[in-house]
């Protein structure tokens, strides 16, 4: 997969809306690329895959993608992607979008997206922080870690998002960080190619907004942070549980199967009427 | 004539039944009285023609899903009440600015809040037009009888599709619950309108939002065409990109309200009797015109100078019903199941011109004939 070259990938932006509105070392650039990567990897037709987004930095991301791209409200993008696919099951509907817009505002659309198995695939720009007003915490930010609404660290614990759209019933789970960008270019792929809800969670860098609050005030030392703390699943798993504190597992968290969504309606709604 | 289609039915299921008439082929909604045997119909009878029906986990997700279809060129419907109304209220914005085309119903209950599940009401005029933040315009039809939920129904549809904008259907509990014997109209004699849009991408990059018209509609491709188009929230020149630039952002909110009130005339619909000579004019909407118009024609019989007017359209409100008013009317009395909603826009329209006055009840319950009687009869 990574023989692509950039000038492949690159022929999936919008040069013309470039520069970004990204700060420089945002993790950001690098999932639109593992993204775009994949996406060639996988031979999709750019005419035939629409993007669609909530708000928030991350959302913006699909204002340079060349394909029909959707930037909804704030999270919203899983409610309109469900439409779109279901009227439309032949285009690959893909949402890319924030740790606060999936997981919070738009957490309700997300665990039933699972539990209808629906064929789209999220991508969560985890950042564990709302960037863009300026790094509050998020329903994702490890318990204790500072941010602008939780100066003396957050009291609250985190969602374990890939253990929630497991619980919710999605197929594919994966997890990756912009550390391990190779690994994440094949875990998108694998995960638009899965025939259900798909969900991949990328552990990102803001340094600006939040890495500054919890002593990663560069974006190497995000990166160091990722490399560190993200485990190999199988690795993970056979550690004792006191040394898995702080530590997250990478790779395939989940892959199962069974009907899809618009599959089933198609069989029962329709057919059953016909009987 | 023989082969009329005479029917006895629900105007909850006239609503649904002239939807799948229009074309609607994609409804996503949440259950809610006393608007839930639209969901009902439509979930048998969407598959049956081809079409998808989907419950959501709630009503902004039903907003949602019904903007995400339109946008692949499909005909979308959803339906509520005011709970749920109030909870579209932030995608009708983004539909309105992004003008994609769907209709709303909300089939009005006694509220605030949860309200009167459920009794009618019809509150809910002016939370249609200004719901969602920011100023945008709304088309809000408003039936009063099994047979008008047929045809505004078909006429919602319509606009949505030649505007490119959201609309509402406003109908209230004792219409979408009324059981009416009206004549089906012949489908295949319907005129309905399909919404223009390119079929092929042209070389270069095509202008979603151009329009040769300051108060133009857009020809927007379907998503999953070729176009590579972007739609977003934010507000955007014509190549549908974000924009701040205040030029650009004046043209597009002037061309949003522009097209909508340029026609105001052909939006607006409503039926007028005995306006001649009258001196009281009755005006309502909804289940209440249909008191309204009982009293115009047992007034009339007993000789009463009275006429009446049932606005068909709300929003845009249409104002120059008012300003045209034959010379003999003195008084305009307003009835409607709310705190006087309506009637201020009618004094506005007026400018003190007239006397208006406001019949009002807010009891979850209609207005009565012989209450509209009794308040003109007492000195106004």
């Amino acid at each position: 997969m990574l023989s692509t070259g950039l000038s492949e990938i690159k022929r999936h932006l919008r040069t013309h809306r470039l520069p970004h509105i990204w700060c420089p070392g945002c993790g950001n650039g690098i999932i639109t690329q593992a993204f775009l990567r994949a996406v060639e990897a996988l031979c999709l037709d750019p005419d035939k895959t629409v993007i669609v987004s909530g708000i928030g930095c991350s959302s913006r991301v699909v204002e340079y993608l060349d394909f029909d791209t959707v930037h909804t409200a704030h999270g919203r993008a899983i409610p309109l992607a469900t439409g779109i696919k279901i009227v439309s099951p032949q285009l690959t509907v893909v949402v890319l979008a924030g740790d606060g817009d999936i997981a919070a505002i738009g957490g309700n659309h997300f665990i039933h997206a699972a539990r209808r198995n629906i064929d789209l695939t999220v991508i969560i720009f985890d950042n564990f922080t709302y960037g863009m007003t300026g790094g509050q915490y998020s329903p994702l930010t490890p318990k204790g870690e500072r941010t602008a609404t939780s100066p003396a660290g957050s009291v609250e614990s985190p969602f374990d998002i890939c253990e929630l759209a497991k619980g919710a019933g999605a197929t594919f789970i994966a997890r990756s960080t912009t550390w391990h960008a190779f690994d994440l270019v094949h875990l998108i792929s694998r995960g638009i190619d899965h025939h259900g809800f798909s969900v991949i969670d990328v552990i990102a860098g803001c340094h600006i907004n939040y890495g500054k609050r919890n002593q990663r005030e560069t974006a190497v030392k995000m990166l160091r942070w990722q490399k560190e703390h993200g485990v190999p699943i199988d690795i993970f798993r056979q550690l004792p549980e006191k040394e898995k504190k702080d530590l997250f597992p990478i790779g395939i968290i989940h892959s199962s199967s069974r009907p899809e969504y618009t599959d089933a309606y198609t069989k029962v709604a329709r057919s059953g009427l016909n009987e | 004539m023989n082969n009329d289609n005479i029917q006895l039915m629900q105007g909850n299921r006239a609503c649904a039944e002239a939807a799948l008439a229009a074309g609607m082929r994609f409804f996503a909604g949440y259950p809610i009285t006393p608007s839930s045997e639209i969901a009902d119909f439509l979930s048998s009878a969407l598959p049956a023609v081809g079409g998808n029906f989907i419950q959501m986990e709630d009503e902004i997700a039903s907003m949602g899903a019904i903007i995400g279809a339109s946008l692949t060129g499909i005909k979308t419907m959803t339906a509520t009440s005011g709970p749920g109304f109030t909870l579209m209220q932030e995608l009708i914005g983004f539909a309105a600015l992004c003008e994609i085309p769907c209709v709303i119903v909300n089939v009005q209950r006694g509220g605030p809040s949860t309200g009167l599940p459920t009794s009618p009401a019809q509150a809910d005029v002016m939370q249609c037009k200004w719901g969602s933040h920011g100023d945008y315009p709304m088309v809000v039809l408003s039936p009063s009888s099994v047979r008008e939920t047929f045809d505004l129904t078909i006429h919602a549809f319509n606009i949505a599709e030649e505007l490119r904008t959201p609309v509402i259907l406003l109908s209230d509990e004792i219409v979408g619950h009324l059981y009416e014997r009206i004549r089906i109209p012949d489908i295949s004699n319907l005129s309905l309108i399909d919404r223009k849009r390119p079929t092929k991408p042209p070389p270069g990059r095509y202008e979603i939002y151009h329009t040769s018209e300051p108060d133009g509609i857009p020809c927007i491709p379907d998503i999953g065409t070729g176009f590579h188009c972007h739609i977003t929230g934010l507000i955007h020149g014509k190549d549908g990109f974000p924009t701040r630039d205040p030029d650009k952002v004046r043209d597009l909110l002037k061309r949003l309200h522009g097209k909508i009130d340029s026609r105001k005339r052909r939006i607006c619909l409503m039926e007028k009797r005995e306006m001649e000579d009258a001196r009281i004019v009755l005006c309502s909407f909804g289940a209440t015109a249909r008191s309204c118009f009982q009293v115009v024609r047992e007034g009339r019989l007993e000789g009463l100078k009275i006429g009446g007017i049932n606005l068909k359209t709300l929003w845009p409100f249409p104002d120059f019903v008012f300003q045209e008013l034959p010379k003999s009317v003195e008084t305009v009395v307003v009835c409607e199941m709310n705190q006087g909603q309506v009637a201020g826009l009618v004094r506005q329209a007026t400018g003190n011109r007239l006397k208006v006055v406001g019949i009002n009840k807010c009891s979850g319950t209609i207005i009565t004939p012989g209450e509209i009687r009794s308040a003109i009869d007492r000195p106004i």
